[in-house]
């Protein structure tokens, strides 16, 4: 087996909604695997994603490369995300509004590197047509492309990702989540994914981490996971924290409140997704939908 | 047009141009440290900084006059280590505006650094970019309207600053006679005429700057950083 891409064992403190918690990590990401990391908001996916790319400096403990060391707080070894050969994609984009689509990518350019690249790059990703567009004249999807080919231009060996589909709406996830694993299958470039997107978690993991209150409770592949952390994922995917429950709904029952006004009401017999928060079971969704 | 209007309109000008230029230069990293801070030290510094808005001129003038004379500690070291007299000169001038147009400067720089996403400047270090490039191709150009908005009101305020320059400058032709300075003196020896010419000018001058200023800042609204 080869060697992992990258070690790391990290501890930072985070001030989460309700309490100070610990962030505690340890993992090792293998080379031109598609790691997904998911889990509640607020449990520290999105922290782990910058430790890595060298934006949290007050993180405790070690991340290797192979023989290079990126950050160890032993001997105060600290690589900056300059010198780190990291790939990242935001969530909201993080395109430079001053620069047209061409002039995005052109700056990732290392000094010396050959300006091939940038349109090698354009019509990979099929941009050729919005390469003198600005930003602003974007719609996300495009914009998300635009940052994806623009992470890619210094030939990252770890690309990481930081929920890139969450602004998109439904039908222009489905196109770009095919294009992410499209530059996973090409480049056959290591990845992390954090996203609470069970659609994602499926069409693009090769192997899932569920963070709980900062701390690994579960990891493997997608076939493990699901059924292991059924109902934990469950509540990820419904946009809540803790456990959830499908229960059928019996004659005159009544849940106590309605996660979303829009929500169809459920009938007697049906059977329901809930959660249980202090003030009763919380009606989420209708099995199936 | 006689040479006096000229030699005042100049130096009034001149001390401008050197406070807007020398701010920026001082005012940037003050406004960059406020907008990223989270020190306690934050809100003593910004409620310093707006001191300027609030204090009469002449309180400041008063209190740089005591320290910047040579019979006081910083005044006598200046002239005796550098040779630098600050009262009832042209440098003390300049000192005085930096400290009277500060908030001028910073304000809207840190209002533009904070409207800034920071994944911007996150995003140009993870493409390999040093903190001067970064600062040069996406922080500078991506707060440009703030930087103009900035670079305005503070050239405006000095260019109408009379308080602080009197207490300290005096009103000497051709070292500390600025154009304000200029009418007080015409009004009271009743010229006014010459009063008029001053004064005129320095609101045609400054109603053309505000209105760079606003529409500066309606540019601004319709270009928006996504």
């Amino acid at each position: 087996m080869a060697h992992p891409l990258i070690q790391a064992d990290l501890s930072l403190s985070l001030s989460g909604k309700k309490s100070v918690f610990e962030l505690a990590v340890e993992l090792s990401i293998e080379p031109g695997e598609l790691l997904v990391i998911t889990g509640s908001s607020g449990s520290g996916k999105t922290t782990l994603l910058r430790i890595l790319a060298g934006l949290e400096k007050k993180a405790l403990g070690k991340i290797h490369s192979g023989t290079h060391i990126w950050q160890d707080s032993a001997t105060k070894t600290f690589l900056p995300p300059q010198k780190r050969p990291v790939g990242m994609v935001f969530q909201q984009y993080a395109l430079f509004p001053n620069m047209t689509v061409r002039e995005n990518i052109a700056y990732a350019l290392p000094k010396g590197a050959s300006p091939t690249i940038i349109m090698e790059m354009l019509e990979i990703k099929k941009l050729i047509e919005l390469a003198d567009n600005y930003p602003h004249q974007l719609s996300g999807g495009q914009q998300q492309r635009v940052a994806l080919a623009r992470a890619l231009v210094r030939q990252p060996a770890l690309l990481l990702l930081d929920e890139p589909l969450s602004a998109l709406d439904p039908a222009m996830r489905g196109r770009l989540q095919d294009f992410i694993r499209e530059t996973h299958q090409q480049h056959q470039l290591t990845t992390v994914l954090v996203t609470h997107n069970e659609d994602e978690i499926r069409q693009l993991a090769t192997r899932v981490i569920c963070l709980e209150h900062g701390k690994i409770s579960a990891q493997g592949s997608p076939d493990v996971i699901f059924p292991q952390k059924k109902n934990m994922l469950k509540g990820i995917w419904l946009g809540v924290e803790g456990q959830v429950a499908k229960v059928k709904i019996g004659d005159n029952e009544v849940l106590v409140s309605f996660a979303h006004s829009t929500t169809p009401l459920p009938n007697s017999g049906d059977w329901v997704w809930v959660s249980f928060g202090v003030e009763g079971a919380v009606f989420l969704k209708k099995e199936g939908q | 047009m006689n040479t006096g209007f000229g030699q005042t309109l100049q130096l009034t000008l001149r001390l401008a141009s050197c406070t807007t230029l020398l701010l920026f230069i001082f005012g940037f990293p003050l406004a960059y440290w406020l907008a990223h801070t989270r020190s306690r030290l934050r809100m003593w510094v910004e409620s310093l900084v707006s001191l300027p808005l609030v204090l009469p001129p002449t309180v400041i003038g008063f209190y740089l006059l005591l320290a910047f004379s040579p019979e006081n500690v910083l005044g006598r070291w200046l002239h005796d280590i550098f040779g630098i007299q600050l009262v009832f000169s042209f440098a003390g001038l300049v000192v005085g505006s930096l400290i009277y147009s500060l908030p001028f400067m910073v304000q809207p720089l840190q209002a533009g650094l904070e409207a800034m996403p920071p994944q911007l400047i996150e995003a140009s270090y993870l493409l390999g970019k040093s903190r001067w490039t970064t600062l040069r191709r996406v922080i500078l150009p991506n707060i440009r309207a703030s930087l103009w908005s900035g670079a305005i009101l503070t050239f405006a305020h000095t260019v109408g600053e009379f308080g602080v320059v009197l207490m300290i400058g005096g009103n000497i032709p051709g070292q500390t006679r600025v154009a304000s300075i200029a009418i007080f003196e015409e009004v009271e020896s009743l010229n006014f005429g010459q009063a008029h010419q001053y004064a005129a000018t320095l609101m045609i001058l400054s109603f053309l700057m505000l209105l760079a200023f606003y529409w500066l800042n309606q540019h601004n609204r319709q270009w928006r950083i996504r």
